[in-house]
């Protein structure tokens, strides 16, 4: 086992400043540069999450015009997914793939240097696009024509930026999956990857096969607005359905994007807190892979309202309720893992527990959601908002936060604030369930999503809910408090942090990881 | 592990990527003949009417007609604005549309039935929506549509609307 130390042994003739993260090419230095812009656009998006609660607080108009609080979710939905959840997971592979298979850096670093820098630039459109004539797109996030083929300026704006996302998001993942299948370290076969690796793999394929789809549909919806096509628009002969169609081709998968890196995370942080070998490793592979093939033939779960045949909707709610299985699979291989394990509770393992427990209660209700006589009644009130907030934050952003605090020792060479730490989890886990757990009964007596304003009757739970809400946000800050503090110094951590690590960057290489690691690859037995 | 290996990646890739960028465009046509195979989407095709339909005296269905133009410089109106008729009685409504401008246009009619799954007992012989309608300047048109209600159409509905629509065709 030979530990690289040389940690100062190059010589470095890369630019310093600004001019140095302008122009790198280090897959370390552009994993922070995506995480640190994750991290921005999560304050973005929660600012526009706060705005939303605080009119939501009371019944009646009292902060946002409705106008602006439709441009307020819409946004809010936008910038969560394409800026902050997903470039997250790109930064995460990016800092951890080259570390976990052996390699020196990505297989394409120029092309590394330009998916991050694009990222900016789109963010940069959705925010200022607030601020042009007619405001930023009030259609919901999913930009449904009709409301997507009207609309201002603010709305080229948001499909512009969504083209530069997905265009980022290609490229990431063409370097992904040749990372992965051409640079792994001698003897790091297929199924000797760590979790995280192979989660990645697939979720990268799925990339490639559904981003160019929504840049499709992004493209069409442009032609229709500026250049006389009539895609989505009846009156030429189109059909706005069509568009629900092929944005949920994009759109289904899409969640499993979001999703299957975090199951590549929980599993890693699982069975280190645990101190044994993932349960059911190749069963967990075929889980991931099973996963992202069905998430291909589910999309009209998400339009059961908008009229299709019973036979249709049948086939989609039976094959929506088949993912479940896989995602069991997963679930039951994560409680076998912890089974008899001498399980420590430090904070990534605390997140990875709390994304189990939270993110099964989201499962149950998507599978509830997939009923389609119940979905009727759900359809667009707030259990659907419920749901998929308890997959998405509870799910991705937990994942996330546990990702984060498993490897930051790794990342900085200091370990963060244990203390702090717990009380980020706890804290977030109270008030998320606050905040997220009455929409459930809210969403079942029947309060629409997307309106400003509410019936009486609902609220009390409202209330509760933006108190929830609030809570969440505010420890939020906590968080950067604590990676500043982390980055900044701190207890020096130990090459192999965590007694229960097995991982290629854990036994091989010192804390914090050297600007170049495995210029000679290891051998893995 | 050599650089030519990685570009051959990378090239798959791009090229799968544009595919499905394709692909994606693709499915505007398998969409519109999935949904003309499975007769989801058969707005310009007269209904198919079994011979053997009997009038069902017994009920009498309020039938509201509704007309609106988008994007046109028409007037279009159908020329009673409710008739009632029993199940099973082929039955024949004129529209008059009139263009007030000067210039000669091109206007499709579309179709859109209240109380929901009407379509499915609306059967329609004959209708001015199953083609484009041209307009020379302050040219005025009555058209008709001929039509029978299915007398399998649930017990519980007595009163549809037939509303249909004009929108502009772009000359070619």
């Amino acid at each position: 086992m030979a530990v690289i130390q040389d940690v100062h042994g190059h010589t470095h003739d890369h630019p310093t400043g600004i001019m140095r993260w302008l122009t790198t090419t280090n897959h370390k230095d552009i994993g922070t540069l995506y995480l640190c812009f994750s991290l921005a656009m999560l304050f973005v998006g929660g600012f526009l999450a706060m705005g939303i609660r605080a009119e939501l607080f009371m019944p009646g108009i009292q902060i946002l015009e409705p106008e602006v609080f439709n441009s307020f979710t819409t946004l809010h939905g936008l910038i969560m997914v394409f800026g902050a959840v997903m470039p997250a997971w790109v930064g995460f592979a990016n800092w951890q793939i080259p570390l976990m298979i052996g390699a020196p850096d990505m297989a394409f670093a120029r092309l590394n240097n330009w998916s991050f820098w694009l990222l900016p630039i789109a963010a940069l459109l959705l925010i200022t696009s607030f601020f042009v004539p007619g405001g930023a797109a009030a259609g919901g996030w999913t930009f449904y024509p009709p409301l997507s083929t009207q609309g201002g300026i603010g709305t080229d704006m948001m499909l512009f930026a969504i083209h530069i996302f997905g265009m980022s998001s290609i490229m990431g993942s063409i370097n992904i999956i040749t990372t992965i299948l051409n640079m792994r370290a001698p003897g790091m076969t297929l199924m000797k990857m760590p979790m995280f690796v192979w989660s990645w793999l697939i979720t990268a394929y799925l990339l490639v096969l559904v981003m160019p789809v929504l840049a499709g549909a992004v493209t069409m919806v442009i032609t229709d607005r500026n250049f006389g096509t009539s895609f989505f628009n009846a009156a030429g002969g189109g059909d706005p359905v069509m568009f629900q169609h092929i944005f949920w081709f994009f759109g289904h998968p899409e969640v499993y994007i979001m999703i299957l890196p975090a199951f590549g995370v929980i599993s890693e942080v699982i069975a280190t807190f645990s101190r044994k070998p993932l349960f059911g490793y190749t069963s967990m592979v075929y889980a991931i892979a099973a996963i992202a093939l069905l998430s291909c033939f589910v999309w009209a779960h998400h339009m059961f309202t908008v009229g299709m045949p019973v036979t249709g909707q049948l086939f989609f709610m039976y094959a929506t309720m088949l993912i479940a299985v896989p995602t069991g699979v997963k679930v039951f291989n994560w409680t076998a893992t912890m089974w008899r394990g001498s399980m420590t509770f430090e904070t990534p393992m605390l997140f990875a527990i709390g994304f189990i427990v939270l993110f099964v209660i989201g499962g149950f209700s998507g599978v509830v959601c997939a009923i389609v006589p119940v979905d009727v009644q759900v359809q667009d009130t707030y259990y659907v908002i419920a749901h998929f907030h308890y997959v998405l934050v509870s799910g991705a952003l937990f994942a996330l936060f546990a990702g984060a605090y498993y490897w930051l020792p790794k990342w900085t060479g200091h370990m963060y604030s244990e203390t702090l730490g717990k009380w980020h989890f706890w804290l977030s886990m109270i008030f998320f369930n606050v905040a997220f757990f009455v929409q459930h009964f809210l969403g079942l007596a029947g309060m629409p999503r997307r309106i400003p304003d509410y019936a009486l009757q609902f609220a009390d739970f409202n209330m509760i809910s933006s108190i929830g809400a609030f809570g969440f946000g505010l420890t939020q800050l906590l968080f950067v408090y604590i990676v500043i503090k982390c980055v900044r110094g701190g207890e020096k951590a130990a090459d192999k942090t965590w007694e229960g690590a097995t991982t290629l960057e854990w036994t091989h290489l010192p804390s914090p990881a050297p600007y170049h690691s495995f210029e000679t690859p290891p051998v893995v037995k | 592990m050599t650089k030519t290996n990685n570009i051959d990646i990378l090239k798959k890739l791009l090229i799968f990527s544009v595919v499905m960028f394709g692909f994606g465009y693709a499915l505007v046509p398998i969409y519109k003949k999935f949904c003309e195979v499975t007769g989801i989407y058969e707005l310009e095709r007269p209904d198919a009417v079994s011979k053997n339909i009997e009038v069902d005296n017994t009920r009498l269905i309020n039938l509201q007609l509704d007309a609106n133009v988008r994007s046109l410089p028409w007037k279009f109106r159908p020329l009673q604005s409710y008739i009632r008729l029993h199940p099973g009685k082929l039955t024949e409504v004129m529209y008059e549309i009139s263009n007030e401008s000067e210039e000669p246009q091109v206007g499709q009619a579309i179709p859109s039935y209240s109380p929901k799954n009407l379509e499915r007992y609306l059967k329609k012989v004959e209708c001015f929506c199953f083609s484009q309608q041209e307009l020379n300047g302050k040219e005025v048109k009555q058209l008709p549509v001929r039509f029978l209600i299915d007398p399998e159409m649930p017990d519980d509905i007595h009163t549809a609307t037939i509303s249909y629509t004009f929108f502009k065709v772009k000359a070619n």
